[in-house]
């Protein structure tokens, strides 16, 4: 519970709720993925936060730079690092099986009917015009996340960044490949100018 | 479809060692799912894999549930539940007791180092899903600037993504797209 407290003594802001059942637990994380489309990061903050008030400000903001520095899909990461805190293995188990079991089981119903009706020509054009869409969603995020790169003096982090574009993207290199030089080369200049 | 045991396991190898990968979240992933699925595997076509995209963004939930779709069209309901579980759990894991450790050297330079050396890995890496994806939408021009006007309309609003989707099916309904 006190792992996100950064000095031993200095007490954490009162978080004004006690701490959730298994129950409230599991139900949170199932409202925090059927809320949030296309990413759900605001609507996990706004609930454990906010709402809930099951974590401060200060506190979810640490939780969450860990979850997206761990491997794997960061909202995941959330629900095991949070759940654990609340209840230990047990915790990580229900948030993850409340974040991801309605998901699972609407987009398995989609699939159903994909696998049904997905040769459907008007499906297919509406289809399409919603991928157009959906790259622009992910561009306009990159842009916006690609932003304090251009702080850089040297430039740098903005090329690593188009060196894993281009290995990956354009180049297709298997994953392993790129990131197996990239990631100890980004590392280490991020090392030597710390 | 080829044996099914043999179908399922080779979707649980693929996602468990590409999820270790994922960095900066599921979307890092997506330029190597559409390598394994339309190039490696063949399991779909370029186009279908834009679709199931599409499907993924559209449904409510985390972006990584475009595993669910992709395991559901390869091997069914098993195969949906094998790559749900194959993406999922070894960087669960990885978090439960990885995380704890880390908490503990929050203020140590070499996470700093890390965590900045990461940064632009990820946001590569996102760029890259946004192009694979485009190389299949990007057939005329109203794809083109449909796919242009919602990257602006996102990075200067705050707009629902989800009134941009609305009116881009409407337009590739209408045969624009």
């Amino acid at each position: 519970m006190s792992e996100t407290v950064s000095t031993a003594s200095a007490p954490p802001p009162p978080v004004s709720s006690p701490p959730p059942t298994l129950l409230e637990l599991g139900v949170a994380f199932a409202l925090i993925a059927l809320c949030g489309f296309g990413g759900v990061l605001a609507w996990s903050r706004r609930m454990l936060v906010e709402e809930r008030r099951w974590m401060t400000p200060a506190e979810f903001n640490d939780a969450y730079a860990l979850c997206q520095f761990l491997p794997g899909p960061n909202v995941v990461n959330l629900s095991i690092v949070f759940g654990r805190r609340i209840r230990g293995a047990v915790g990580s188990v229900v948030a993850l099986l409340g974040l991801m079991g309605p998901p699972f089981l609407i987009v398995t119903f989609i699939g159903l009917l994909y696998a049904q009706f997905g040769e459907i020509a008007a499906l297919q054009r509406m289809l399409m015009g919603v991928a157009a869409a959906a790259v622009g969603l992910v561009m306009g995020t990159c842009a916006k996340m690609a932003l304090p790169l251009f702080k850089d003096p040297l430039g740098l982090a903005p090329l690593l960044a188009l060196a894993t574009l281009v290995s990956v993207g354009v180049l297709r290199w298997p994953l392993y490949w790129a990131l197996g030089g990239l990631i100890p080369l980004s590392i280490a200049i991020a090392w030597v100018r710390r | 479809m080829k044996d099914d045991a043999g179908t399922l396991l080779t979707l649980a190898g693929y996602f468990a060692v590409m999820s270790l990968f994922a960095i900066g979240g599921a979307n890092s992933a997506v330029p190597e799912m559409q390598r394994v699925a339309v190039e490696v595997e063949r399991w779909m076509t370029a186009r279908q894999f834009s679709e199931i995209f599409a499907i993924a963004q559209v449904t409510p939930g985390p972006n990584v549930i475009i595993v669910t779709l992709i395991g559901y069209h390869v091997a069914g309901l098993l195969g949906a539940l094998v790559a749900t579980l194959a993406m999922c759990g070894p960087t669960s894991l990885f978090a439960f007791y990885v995380g704890r450790v880390w908490e503990r050297f929050k203020d140590a330079p070499w996470r700093g180092a890390i965590q900045a050396g990461l940064l632009p890995i990820s946001i590569g890496l996102i760029a890259a899903s946004a192009m694979v994806v485009a190389s299949a939408t990007a057939h005329n021009f109203v794809a083109v600037a449909t796919t242009l006007a919602t990257a602006v309309v996102t990075y200067t609003t705050r707009l629902n993504p989800l009134w941009i989707f609305a009116a881009a099916a409407l337009l590739g309904l209408g045969g624009l797209i």
